[in-house]
């Protein structure tokens, strides 16, 4: 992120952020008129601000604060629905000018974008009755108040960051604002219900207890949202580790499990399978070769012809791999790719030799994969082949050694994939590749979702949307 | 062993009693008994494995109280223990099982390192209490707490911030006393047992509290409709805490997963990696380690021989100890390095990158791992017992410059107890450990 704030704003942005600047002040400035409740709008701004990050120290929050992810909002909402439009703009200011060390733009675009849509949100939720209705007519009634106010401020919320990220970051106006908005729906819906309740709370005299009591197991929530996500960060460091362990013992195929895996990805998403199975063959191409960190690396490093004893060593990693993998839970047929990528469709492959349609339909992928990255990079007992040479050696061995669905799938994904010569340049991980390999796998990359979460922490810095992501990650969880 | 027995009957009876009491006495208000129970059982059937997470259903834990604090405007103190028990009852039975891979981090009570072939040696006792003993001890809280609120109802209610406050009051009470006997019948010295129960109380533990709290407030002021409305935000924290709990579980498998590679490589012996990190384990629990420095210590034990991959020939037996001390730094530097690769936390990487150092320039958590792992070295799996006290004989001799005097010590107690020979006897395979 840091990168993303020394970068000069456009000057289409700088009239975006200037805008949502003066539309804040106009929307807060009515609050100078007397009838404010001081006491109210106070409480609330005390609360946003402490669950800001970087306002309470680290001792206090936790070494990874929940509210990295965005901004704390069941107290806006609730900010919404208790005050008058124009006090409920200010809520969001005093924490959002307080927090982390950002820029200044950044910062006064965050309390402006967030009192406009506060603002709106009050002002829909006074259309329907909040709060007056709400204190009289008590539950059923109120939800409808708590939901118009949750709609308009997610609706305004994620236009305004979009617009942002369409003149800032030059995001496709489709990327910025339908995709988003679809999933901050639910999230803020939930945070609309926890507005609800404070509101109730604090409308029957409950007061600071209200303000306090009934947003916190939402902050916890949101806290264990994000200490997951930094697991998951960790997760994919901890396979990949295990791939640098193969790394270690072969440096002749250093890149070459990455490779794998962005192949049989591209492969999966060009036969059309669903975006779980194409993570699993992600996993299965990242991990094939990881059995042969129990083949003796004197074998894995000679020169030259193996003699017959030091080839069925080489051709037992296949079982290591199936071994060492045997607590991996979340691996599920992936583990059967690593047994069975070196199987031939017609029989004479190993380690069980299976023959067409039983060996699993993952393992087929990665063979196709492993045999086309095997031939394009250099090996210690040969120079590499051009990829036009793999993918005719490929297409000849098809129905014999791989599968011809396979083979075609991965001919059409690498055809998309190279529009022409002199495509992107070698990532720095790829050996010796060949320059059109080492295309094909930058392509790759840039395909996968693996560039997720860096486009979601620029997201975290410019706006509310990120912090919807983090309830969005709650569907995820019940699936 | 004893005051856990005397306070599980105890936990029994009381509960027993208030179901007794109850459908002898007929349901008051079956609506709020209904909605209640159905929060209750909602919790429960999604608990979270245990693990390093005490609280495993707050969502239940929640509604029980809640239903507590209503008074006896709402329930009386037997029918809030019965609903809450009966509620975690079914939710029991609609949860299919508890998960084969516990997730965990070294919790107390210890929990055997996953790994199927080590659930036939689960005790069907031991299962069984980690499938009710929660709910015994909900049913006990939650009677604590509609006790202490019996005399604030009835003439003189209280109303408005007072009544939140000693709601408040009363769960932080009750949320004291649950901690503090589980530290006193926890396994762990009870100094230690308090930290980790109060450092609990303050994330997940103070979520359930206001949980309850508004729960019970929101009842009383817009009737049973406010049940869903405030379930809502905690079914949301119970399912961060299990997502949480699964890539943590995921991440130690893959953790385990690399500790094992050196094995398959042949560079250490088969089970080396998992037998150093039970043993650490226990070491580190002995000398009263909290429990994020547990779980610190077991990934750096789990992973300590991982730099022995960089070399081109293993060592006989993966056994460091005999080597020198410039090979020994080196491959300890490599294993860093890999630490570092994997996402674990920097301490991590500081302690398997530090384990061939003199004890003076090491964590404790390097001390106990540089122990450990030297004893497994000398001892190897199956050895004679006579092997064992020569080990620790000849650590001991050590003590000035190689081990810290404390470490050896815990590791001799450790060596002591009974569970430990039952373990080092079935060659560290799946028994319980300290």
């Amino acid at each position: 992120m840091p990168a993303v704030s020394r970068r000069p704003l456009p000057p289409a942005a700088r009239v975006t952020v200037a805008a949502v600047c003066a539309a804040g002040v106009l929307c807060a400035a009515p609050a100078l008129r007397p009838g404010t409740p001081w006491a109210t709008l106070g409480v609330l701004a005390l609360l946003y601000a402490l669950c800001e990050p970087g306002v309470l120290p680290a001792r206090i929050t936790g070494r990874h604060p929940p509210s990295a992810v965005g901004p704390f909002l069941p107290v806006l909402l609730a900010g919404s629905l208790l005050l008058p439009p124009a006090a409920a703009a200010l809520v969001a200011v005093p924490g959002s000018l307080a927090g982390r060390p950002v820029p200044w733009v950044r910062r006064c675009w965050r309390a402006a974008h967030l009192a406009v849509a506060a603002w709106a949100a009050a002002l829909c939720g006074r259309a329907v009755g909040a709060p007056g209705e709400m204190r009289t007519s008590g539950l059923p009634y109120g939800l409808l108040p708590a939901a118009c106010a949750a709609l308009c401020f997610c609706v305004i919320a994620t236009t305004l960051t979009g617009a942002v990220l369409v003149t800032a970051e030059h995001h496709r106006p489709a990327a910025a604002w339908g995709a988003p908005l679809l999933a901050a729906l639910a999230p803020y819906l939930t945070y609309g219900v926890v507005a609800l309740t404070t509101a109730l709370l604090w409308l029957r005299g409950y007061g600071v207890f209200a303000a306090v009591l009934v947003p916190l197991p939402m902050y916890v929530a949101c806290w264990f949202f994000a200490r997951a996500r930094r697991a998951r960060a960790a997760q994919r460091a901890a396979v990949r580790a295990l791939v640098h362990a193969v790394d270690l013992k072969d440096p002749y195929t250093r890149g070459h499990s990455e490779r794998v895996g962005r192949a049989s990805a591209m492969i999966a998403r060009e036969l059309g399978m669903p975006e779980p199975r194409v993570d699993a063959l992600r996993l299965a191409g990242l991990l094939h070769d990881i059995g042969k960190l129990g083949v003796p690396t004197r074998v894995l490093r000679k020169n030259g012809p193996l003699t017959a004893q030091e080839r069925a060593a080489v051709q037992l990693h296949p079982e290591h791999g199936h071994d060492m993998t045997r607590g991996l839970a979340f691996l599920g047929e992936a583990r059967e790719a690593i047994l069975h990528h070196h199987e031939r469709l017609d029989g004479s492959g190993y380690p069980h030799g299976l023959s067409g349609d039983r060996i699993p339909e993952v393992a087929r992928v990665v063979a196709v994969a492993d045999a086309f990255d095997a031939m394009t990079t250099t090996r210690c007992y040969r120079p590499a082949r051009p990829v036009a040479a793999a993918v005719e050696e490929l297409v000849r061995c098809a129905g014999t050694h791989f599968d011809p669905v396979m083979v075609d799938a991965f001919v059409r994904a690498l055809a998309d994939d190279l529009p022409g010569p002199g495509g992107p340049a070698a990532d720095g991980e790829g050996t010796p590749a060949g320059p059109p390999a080492a295309a094909a796998a930058s392509g790759a990359a840039r395909t996968a979702p693996d560039a997720g979460p860096d486009r979601e922490g620029a997201g975290a810095g410019i706006g509310a949307g990120a912090g919807a992501t983090v309830l969005g990650e709650a569907v995820w969880l019940l699936g | 062993m004893n005051g856990t027995a005397v306070v599980r009957v105890a936990g029994v009876v009381w509960v027993t009693v208030a179901v007794g009491w109850t459908v002898c006495g007929g349901v008051r208000d079956p609506a709020a008994a209904g909605v209640f129970c159905g929060v209750v059982v909602l919790g429960e059937a999604l608990r979270v494995p245990p693990g390093a997470d005490r609280e495993g259903a707050p969502l239940a834990t929640a509604g029980a109280l809640g239903y507590a604090l209503l008074g006896p405007g709402g329930a009386g103190v037997p029918q809030a223990v019965a609903v809450a028990c009966a509620g975690a009852a079914l939710g029991t039975l609609l949860r299919p099982h508890l998960p084969a891979v516990p997730v965990a981090v070294p919790a107390p009570p210890p929990v055997p390192v996953p790994a199927p072939a080590h659930r036939r040696h689960a005790r069907p006792a031991a299962r069984g209490e980690a499938r009710w003993g929660p709910a015994v001890r909900r049913g006990a809280g939650v009677g604590f707490a509609a006790l202490c609120c019996q005399p604030l109802h009835g003439e003189t209610r209280l109303t408005g911030a007072a009544l939140a406050a000693v709601s408040v009051g009363v769960l932080a009470l009750v949320g004291l006393c649950d901690a503090a006997v589980a530290a006193a019948l926890g396994p762990r010295p009870f100094a230690a047992g308090v930290g980790d129960e109060l450092r609990g109380l303050a994330g997940m533990g103070s979520a359930v509290c206001a949980g309850g709290v508004v729960l019970a407030l929101a009842v009383g002021s817009a009737g049973l409709w406010a049940v869903p409305v405030v379930a809502l935000p905690l079914l949301l924290t119970q399912l961060g805490l299990r997502g949480h709990a699964a890539v943590r579980a995921t991440y130690r498998q893959t953790v385990t997963a690399l500790a094992r590679a050196t094995e398959v490589a042949g560079y250490t012996p088969v089970g080396h990696a998992r037998r150093v990190g039970e043993l650490a384990t226990a070491v580190g629990r002995e000398l009263g380690l909290p429990a994020r420095r547990l779980m610190l210590l077991e990934y750096a034990a789990l992973m300590h021989d991982i730099g022995q991959l960089s070399l081109v020939d293993p060592v006989p037996r993966g056994a460091t100890e005999p080597l020198d001390a410039g090979r020994r730094e080196a491959i300890a530097v490599r294993g860093g390095e890999v630490v570092r690769r994997t996402g674990a936390p920097a301490e991590v990487a500081l302690i398997v990158e530090v384990q061939a150092r003199p004890y003076r320039d090491q964590p404790l958590a390097g001390r106990i791992v540089r122990a450990v792992n030297d004893f497994e070295d000398l001892t190897g799996e199956n050895a004679a017992p006579q092997r064992r006290l020569a080990a620790v004989e000849r650590m001991r001799l050590d003590t000035d410059h190689t081990y810290d005097p404390q470490v050896v010590d815990a590791l001799t107690r450790v060596l002591a107890h009974r569970p430990t020979w039952a373990w080092l006897d079935a060659r560290g395979d799946g028994k319980e450990l300290g």
